[in-house]
This record gives C-alpha cells, structure tokens and sequence, in this order.
C-alpha cells in the first residue's frame, strides 16, 4: 500500500531523513518509532505531500508523491501532530468543510459527517465550538477528519500525545479499530504504545531506517534469555538470602542470578535463564521443597523500550552508520 | 471552482465569527458617515452662500461632493486592507492548519483564489454600506450615477489589488501584527510616494508616482475609465497572487 525507496530529505546544514526505505502492507498498523527529531514528522510529511523529497520516491496506493500528489492526497487522511482544528467552527460544521476539501458532496457527504461522527465518538459534541472542547476530543476530531473520506492511507503524527491516560487508552482503541479498513502508519516516541498498537514497527534515529520488523520478532530478538522476577520467604522463620541464592544457583538452566532486595524474611532476586530452558518448574519445586514460600515468580517482558536503546543508543548508531551510507552509494 | 467556493464560504465564515468584520464594518460606517456629514454640511454651506450671491450656476454634487467625498473614502479604505488580510494565511501558518489545507487534493491557486475572494467580498460589503448615505444625495438631488458607479469600480480595483498583495505579506509570518503592521507600511509608502509626482518632474519621481496606488483613482474618481490604471490594478493583483503561490511553494520546500 506504501512503497517508500531512499526517501532522503535534505536542508541546508542537515539531514533530516536518510535513504529510508521500507514497506507497509494493506490494512496493517505500522508504528514509526524514534525519538524526538529522529525525522519521524518529515517523513510522513513526504509522505502526504506537504513537502516533496530531496531524493527517492514513495508511492501511496500505488501513485507517486512527486508525480501524481493530487491523487495521493485523494488517498491519505492525515492527522498532524497538533490537529488542524478552526476554533470558530462547530464539530459538524468542521466535518463538512473538511470533507467538501476532500472532495465529498450532498448526500455522501452528510452520510460520511454522521459515521464519522459516531465512529470517533464526537456526535454528541457536533454543535460545540471546536476552540472549547477538551484535548481528548480535540484529537477524536482530528481522527474524524482524517477518516472523513473514507481513505485507504491513515498517516497519524503522535496522535497520542499530550492525552491523560484514560483518552490514551480511548484513542488507542480507536486506531487499533479502525485497521483493516485503513492502512495505517503512526508515528510515537512512546514505546508502550507500538506495543499496544501495532503489529510492525519501524525505527527511525538520526534520520535513518534501524530497525524494521514485526513486533513480536523484535521482542524475540532482544529477548536472548529469559528474564525472571522472584519472591522468595521463609516458612515462618528467617532465611538468609545467600543460603537460598546458593540453592537456586543448583538450578539447571538458569545462568545468572542478581540479589535485589531483603525485607522482613522476604528476598527478591532476579533470574536470568538460558533462551529455550523453561527453568520455571524446577525453580518453583526447589523452593517448595526446601521448605520455603514461593511469593512471586513472574517473567520481567522485555520491552521494546530495551530494544529501543540497543538500537538508538551511541554504539548502535555507531554500528548501523555504515550499511545505509553503502547503499546509498550504490 | 468548487474548491475556490468552498475555500471563499470557510473564510467569509471566519470573518462573521469573529469580530473582525462587524468591527470592520461599524468602523468603517462611522468613519464614512463622518466624512459625509462633513462634505454634506460644507456642500449646503457654499450652496447656500453662492445662492445668495446670486450666481447663476448651481454646484455640482457630483464634482464638489461625491467626488472629494469618494477619494478621501479611498485613502482611508488603504488602511483597512491589512485588518482584512493579516490573519489569511498567518493564522493557518500559526495553528498548524495549513497543513490541512496543502494537504487536501485541492491546487494552491483555488485556496489562494478563495481566500482573496472572501477577503474582496468583505471589502465589498464595507462598501455597499456607504451606500445607504450615497442613496440620500440621490432622492433629494439629481448627481449623475455613472461616475459613481465608475468610481466604486475603482475602488474595488484598487483594494483587489492590496488585498493580494496583503495575502502575500500573510503569508510571509505566523504572526497576524506582523502581517498587520507590514501591510499598513506597504499601503503607506504607496499612498506616499505619489505624492512627489505632483510637484516634481524627473524621471524617477514620476515612476515612484506611477506606482502609487492612489494616483491611478484619479481618472475613476472623475467617471473615467481608463484601460492603462485598470491594467495597473490588474497586474498589481497578479503580482499578489503570483508571489502568494511562489511563498506558499517555498514554505513546503523549507518547513
């Protein structure tokens, strides 16, 4: 559905984006991950035609953005990191001029304004001045004005941002709903919510395309060992934690064990095991049959948030610098 | 066409939500009205007076009247134009929704069409109400309509050409007083700088007086229509869109 090939931006001193390439597949979320000033906005400002590329190409439903943009425009909603609201309109007044701009009229239009308003859950402030609604509904706003046409491309800059966690959660649903009908790429510094939200990710720093893969092979990228999060206390009596760091150590499987914290008769270790040895079963008869109480025994995630450092931080950058410029150059 | 239409109709909008144009059209009502009054009162005064010297002609109320009346109106029209314009394009620069906008599959000439058009419309409207004072002098008198008319066309030209040049400086700032108050400069300098024509007459007085915008009114403001000030206006509101799309490019290419 959206093909970008070395897609480079250029400005007088910088580099904004570097040769990214990458491919999104129909009805599929996409999380565009980096942080702040990472190029993250440009891209998806090629993208939609706000601004064209230095080099490269990107087609969006199969028409280029340099070459035909009135009909990519005609094929992407976008919903830029502060939503493009006129306070003096009211919601529906909104709606429509918005969808008069993408080209909607008479009964299409008014079928559209009342989907959107339901979809997105803003009907009941259709009347309201778009300068009084709250943030949370300011961005539902933005949301149904992207949709508005019935677009095969969702673009979403940091359509999270700035929310309290209940609109968060409201929003992220939202878009999680709206896949399928729409393929969608939304862009986030916040970790959690590609996680929640997407099923691939792309990771942008510096300018440049890191990482690109599925969610879940990326946690199992990073995710070489299983890492465990014990409670361990004694049976009525006090325990020392060395006494039962040396029995666990007797475990097989497990490769490293770090001692966190001793309260009461309680001890707290975290446990580090060998990929593929499920070492959770002879931990817990270890414990038991040593005659001691297993609190707590649950697997710390790895986060992407770990992937994430690994691959924006200084030694990553460093690593991954050579293999775009080598492409580049070809 | 439809998209200019659909533009026009959101920015006509913005006008009567906010303030802006029951402001500009009280201010510019009374200020006229003031004008009228002044020229009306004078106009009887002299009338009176030549009446009881026994002079044989009357006065004219299009010459000694509607005609001083309407170009004084015309340079105080000048320094509405920037309230008009500023917020065009500063306000979509500073809100954001200017990405909306250029990234809608609609051309930069239909919003730029549009907006110039919402713009003339409210200018338009300032206008017509000065009618109503003008409608008076034609139930008790008998002024010959055609200058009249011929004058207001003049008028509308010359803030059709302003007003795109104001679009332009609206475009150049996120900031509604910068626009403002640049406008006001460029309508300032180009109601001056005729004014050295008058008494000099080397070459480069008499170009910076060609670019006045006000001495091309003269010939309108006598009921004539003259095809070189018309062409002035024409191509002074070609400039205004010719830089406001190249502006409106080149804020792509940097931002």
């Amino acid at each position: 559905m959206i093909t970008v090939t070395d897609l480079t931006k250029r400005y007088a001193r910088h580099t904004a984006v570097d040769h990214v390439s990458f491919e999104v597949q129909k009805g599929t979320i996409v999380g565009f991950l980096g942080p702040n000033g990472a190029g993250k906005t440009t891209t998806m400002r090629m993208l939609t035609c706000f601004m064209p590329p230095t080099a490269g190409t990107a087609t969006v439903a199969g028409f280029d953005v340099l070459e035909q943009p009135h009909e990519v425009k005609k094929h992407i909603g976008y919903l830029p990191e502060t939503p493009p609201l006129y306070p003096e309109m009211s919601t529906s007044e909104y709606l429509e001029f918005v969808g008069k701009l993408k080209g909607l009229s008479g009964d299409e239009l008014a079928k559209r304004i009342d989907f959107v308003l339901e979809r997105c859950s803003v009907a009941d402030v259709k009347d309201k001045l778009l300068g009084k609604l709250s943030k949370g509904y300011r961005q539902r706003v933005g949301l149904a004005q992207a949709i508005i046409h019935n677009p095969d491309v969702l673009i979403l800059d940091e359509p999270t941002s700035g929310l309290d966690p209940k609109q968060i959660n409201e929003t992220r649903d939202l878009i999680k709903s709206l896949a399928g009908d729409h393929t969608i790429i939304l862009s986030t510094h916040i970790l959690p919510e590609v996680e929640q939200t997407c099923q691939s990710v792309l990771i942008i720093n510096k300018g440049r395309l890191v990482a690109k893969d599925s969610v879940n092979n990326l946690q199992n990228r990073a995710r070489g060992a299983e890492q465990l999060f014990v409670e361990i206390a004694g049976r009525g009596s006090d325990v020392d934690s060395t006494v039962i760091q040396q029995r666990l150590e007797r475990i097989p499987g497990i490769s490293h064990i770090v001692f966190k914290e001793k309260q009461q008769n309680r001890s707290v270790f975290e446990i580090e095991s060998h990929k593929d040895s499920f070492v959770r079963g002879d931990l817990a008869r270890a414990v038991v049959e040593s005659g001691w109480d297993l609190n707590e025994l649950r697997p710390a995630a790895v986060s992407l948030e770990e992937i994430f450092l690994q691959l924006t931080g200084e030694p990553a950058a460093a690593e991954s610098s050579e293999a775009p410029v080598a492409t580049g150059a070809a | 066409m439809r998209n200019v239409l659909v533009i026009f109709r959101k920015e006509l909008h913005g006008y009567f939500t906010s303030p802006v144009a029951y402001l500009l059209l009280t201010m510019f009502a009374v200020v006229f009205g003031l004008f009228f009054w002044n020229a009306l009162g004078a106009f009887v005064f002299y009338s009176m007076e030549s009446q009881m010297r026994g002079q044989s002609f009357p006065m004219n109320l299009n010459e000694e009247l509607i005609r001083p009346l309407l170009s004084n109106i015309n340079v105080i029209g000048l320094f509405f134009i920037p309230m008009i314009t500023m917020r065009l394009f500063a306000e979509e620069k500073r809100s954001g929704t200017i990405e909306l906008l250029v990234t809608s599959p609609i051309h930069d000439l239909e919003i730029i069409a549009g907006k110039w058009l919402a713009a003339l419309a409210l200018y338009g409207m300032m206008l017509l109400v000065t009618l109503i004072n003008l409608a008076f002098l034609f139930k008790y008198g008998q002024p010959d309509w055609k200058p009249v008319a011929i004058a207001y066309l003049g008028m509308i030209l010359q803030a059709a050409g302003m007003l795109a040049v104001g679009m332009f400086i609206s475009t150049l700032t996120k900031n509604q007083i910068i626009a403002g108050a640049s406008t006001f400069g460029v309508c300032l300098v180009l109601w001056v700088i005729g004014w050295t024509g008058s008494y000099e007459t080397a070459t480069w007085t008499q170009v910076l007086s060609y670019l006045s915008v006000t001495t091309h009114m003269e010939p309108f403001s006598k009921g004539l229509l003259a095809i070189s000030d018309t062409l002035y206006y024409l191509s002074l509101i070609f400039v205004g869109f010719f830089l406001t799309a190249r502006s409106l490019e080149s804020l792509r290419w940097r931002s």
